[in-house]
């Protein structure tokens, strides 16, 4: 086993870890919510994806056609309803933020309260393109490698979407500056929803690509919650790119550690990483000042 | 004539005031319904364990006995149903465990109560099952120092060994197929970053070394670990015919998806919890033949499938082959001992359970003399779709082991 299989290894990891960030960095960046139950949106798909596949051999990646629109309407109205009024009366971004959290962690509670009655709380484990895949020669398995070619695909879309558009400079601008960009004319509240919906059919699109090669029950979302946390606090709040660079940094150093050091620090480095990019750049790889 | 009378009178009356009174005191005596009373994790990280292992049992025994009439009760004369009248959630946190398990005994005042789920756990709530004098039949609890715990916890049992018990009932199947010259002396060894782990490492590494094996591979990794891959192709990279891991259900499923995926092929390839679980054969079929894993029953007990097709109709839930059929056995043991002792006096039906064994159960007989379930299988193997005992190889009803593991 060479480095470069290592490294190969581990930006397919990260890959997978900026596939879970992309819709909560949509939901923080743009939508200004810190939304902790954003990893039960995600595992509601896997279950989605999970009984679709195994009840009707409904194939995952069609089964995400079905349930990102369906997580996207459930995400728009849970912030015309729930987020709508923290939002009014919100004076400031940190009164906002603060005020997400609390309601969103509540949230979390009902969601994965409500998955536990209706799937149990049994481990979940499907097998779909579990085949080898060759790369370079090495061998890898072709559901991760969908999820990380997948994780791409996002990550250029998004960058297009937000750059290359009208659209995405409105996003933009609501991102750096709410009340600037309602000055110049930006619906700021339907497009928030709007970006905070698209962020639940990326959680939807990144839970349904999880499914087919990690284990999962109703108590996951809240790990993928807070590695889409470290993953766009460390990219850049509301940078695509940022979060894409920032997993793939995250599963390198996992995957060199486990390899030359013990698979028991992997943690331990993928925080300090973490705590490093903070000191030397507190908004991020990628963050706007 | 009128003495005679007045003492026919008085007898029959003191009989009749007799009857009475015994009648009376019988009807406030006997309860309406045994309570019962457990917390377990129904919500947080040990749900899904508590969900697969222990739940399922509960709800079963309850159902089994109640279409029974109850359990016999000889100081009442009667059957009397079980009712769990308490039925709390932990949510996986041990300090609400502990005041949960105090409210059950002194302000509910239960009859019985079941024990909640994990080895940590059931530790955690011995010296209130001790203080209250509790029987404690900890199923999914096992330790290093049992022998040690039961001294100090008197109301405690045990019904898992310990790992070198386990680890020396794989390493027994991994000495035959090496001196044959089947199997090479190079073993990898991987463990999940806690407690268990920890203690399955140790346990099974102390036994490998013994027995002259050489550990050319040895990690753990972190509970959640979400990538394996490198950890299976070192492993595969070690050119070690034995591949063992003291893993947990995610990783247990995790590592066997990699070693596919990667055409990992080891002769023995041995996981541990979560190799039993019923979802494992389902999720991997045909490639499931020959993984071995902890744990392992015999179908063939009497009782056991029917046991296993009840609790499926009955819970929806497939029994795995590990702890679930022992945790029904375990409350078919509470039901035979307060019958025999004829009670609801919790010291009396301890004692009973521990001088009056062995016990006919769902896992063939158990005796709790010394308060541990001293024999029993120790390592299991996917065969044909069911997971069965394989070793070791003088305990009745362990089927040969299939060797080697075919390629995936």
């Amino acid at each position: 086993m060479s480095t470069i299989e290592v490294i190969l290894g581990g930006v397919i990891l990260g890959g997978l870890y900026a596939l879970v960030a992309f819709g909560f960095n949509l939901q923080f960046g743009v939508a200004r919510i810190v939304n902790l139950a954003y990893g039960e949106f995600l595992m509601g798909a896997a279950f989605a994806a999970f009984f679709m596949f195994t009840l009707f051999s409904i194939n995952p990646i069609a089964g995400m056609l079905l349930s990102a629109p369906v997580t996207f309407a459930a995400n728009w109205l849970i912030y015309r309803v729930l987020m709508t009024p923290l939002v009014r009366r919100a004076r400031a971004r940190e009164e906002l933020e603060g005020e997400t959290i609390l309601a969103t962690f509540g949230l979390l509670f009902v969601l994965r309260g409500a998955a536990t009655l209706a799937f149990t709380a049994n481990n979940r484990f499907y097998d779909f393109l579990g085949a080898p895949l060759q790369i370079f020669g090495f061998t890898f398995a072709a559901n991760r490698v969908l999820a990380f070619a997948m994780a791409c695909v996002f990550a250029l879309l998004g960058w297009i979407a937000l750059n290359r558009t009208r659209f995405g400079a409105a996003l933009r601008a609501l991102a750096i500056d709410p009340v600037g960009a309602e000055l110049v004319g930006v619906d700021v509240r339907s497009l928030s929803a709007l970006a905070f919906a698209a962020g639940g059919a990326l959680a939807a699109a990144a839970g349904s690509l999880l499914s087919t090669f990690l284990t999962f029950n109703p108590s996951i979302g809240i790990d993928f919650t807070m590695k889409a946390l470290v993953v766009v606090i460390m990219g850049g709040v509301g940078n695509m790119g940022g979060s894409l660079l920032a997993g793939v940094l995250l599963g390198v150093a996992e995957a060199l550690c486990s390899y030359f050091v013990d698979s028991g620090l992997t943690l331990a480095v993928a925080y300090a990483l973490f705590l490093i990019v903070l000191v030397v750049r507190p908004r991020g790889l990628f963050g706007t000042p | 004539m009128r003495q005679q009378l007045r003492r026919t009178v008085s007898v029959a009356a003191s009989a009749a005031l007799g009857s009475l009174l015994a009648w009376s005191a019988m009807a406030a005596d006997a309860p309406k319904s045994i309570r019962i009373g457990y917390a377990v994790s129904l919500s947080g990280g040990n749900a899904q364990g508590a969900a697969t292992t222990t739940l399922p049992g509960y709800d079963l025994w309850v159902k089994d006995v109640n279409d029974k009439g109850g359990i016999m009760v000889k100081e009442f004369g009667k059957r009397i149903p079980v009712e769990v009248v308490a039925k709390y959630d932990d949510t996986s946190d041990a300090g609400t465990l502990l005041r949960l398990e105090e409210k059950l005994m002194s302000q509910d005042k239960v009859d019985f109560v079941l024990p909640p789920w994990s080895t940590g756990f059931n530790l955690a709530v011995a010296p209130i099952f001790a203080k209250y004098g509790y029987p404690q039949l900890a199923v999914t609890a096992n330790s290093m120092d049992e022998e040690q715990l039961v001294k100090q916890f008197p109301t405690l049992f045990f019904f898992l060994n310990q790992p070198p018990h386990y680890g020396g009932a794989l390493i027994e199947i991994l000495n035959k197929f090496k001196s044959a010259g089947q199997l090479n002396n190079k073993v990898v060894l991987l463990s999940v970053g806690d407690q268990f782990g920890a203690e399955f490492a140790a346990g099974f590494g102390a036994g490998l070394k013994a027995n002259g094996y050489d550990i050319v591979l040895q990690k753990s990794y972190p509970l959640g670990a979400a990538d394996l891959t490198n950890e299976i192709k070192e492993a595969k990279a070690s050119g070690a015919d034995t591949f063992i891991a003291g893993s947990y259900p995610p990783d247990t499923f995790m590592l066997t998806g990699t070693a596919i995926a990667q055409g990992y092929n080891p002769k023995i390839f041995y996981l541990a919890v979560g190799t039993a679980f019923a979802e494992f054969g389902a999720n991997f079929k045909d490639k499931a033949q020959g993984i071995l894993g902890i744990g392992g029953w015999d179908p063939a007990l009497p009782g056991a499938m029917d046991y296993y097709k009840r609790q499926v109709a009955v819970t929806g839930h497939a029994p795995d082959g590990w702890a679930s059929p022992v945790t029904y056995a375990s409350l078919q043991i509470l039901e035979q001992a307060i019958e025999k002792a004829g009670t609801l006096d919790r010291k009396k039906v301890l004692e009973t359970i521990v001088n009056d064994g062995p016990w006919d159960t769902v896992v063939g007989p158990v005796d709790l003399k010394t308060h541990i379930r001293e024999h029993q299988i120790g390592v299991g193997q996917w065969q044909n779709g069911q997971f069965v005992g394989v070793a070791p190889s003088d305990f009745p009803g362990v089927k040969p082991v299939i060797f080697p593991k075919a390629a995936w």
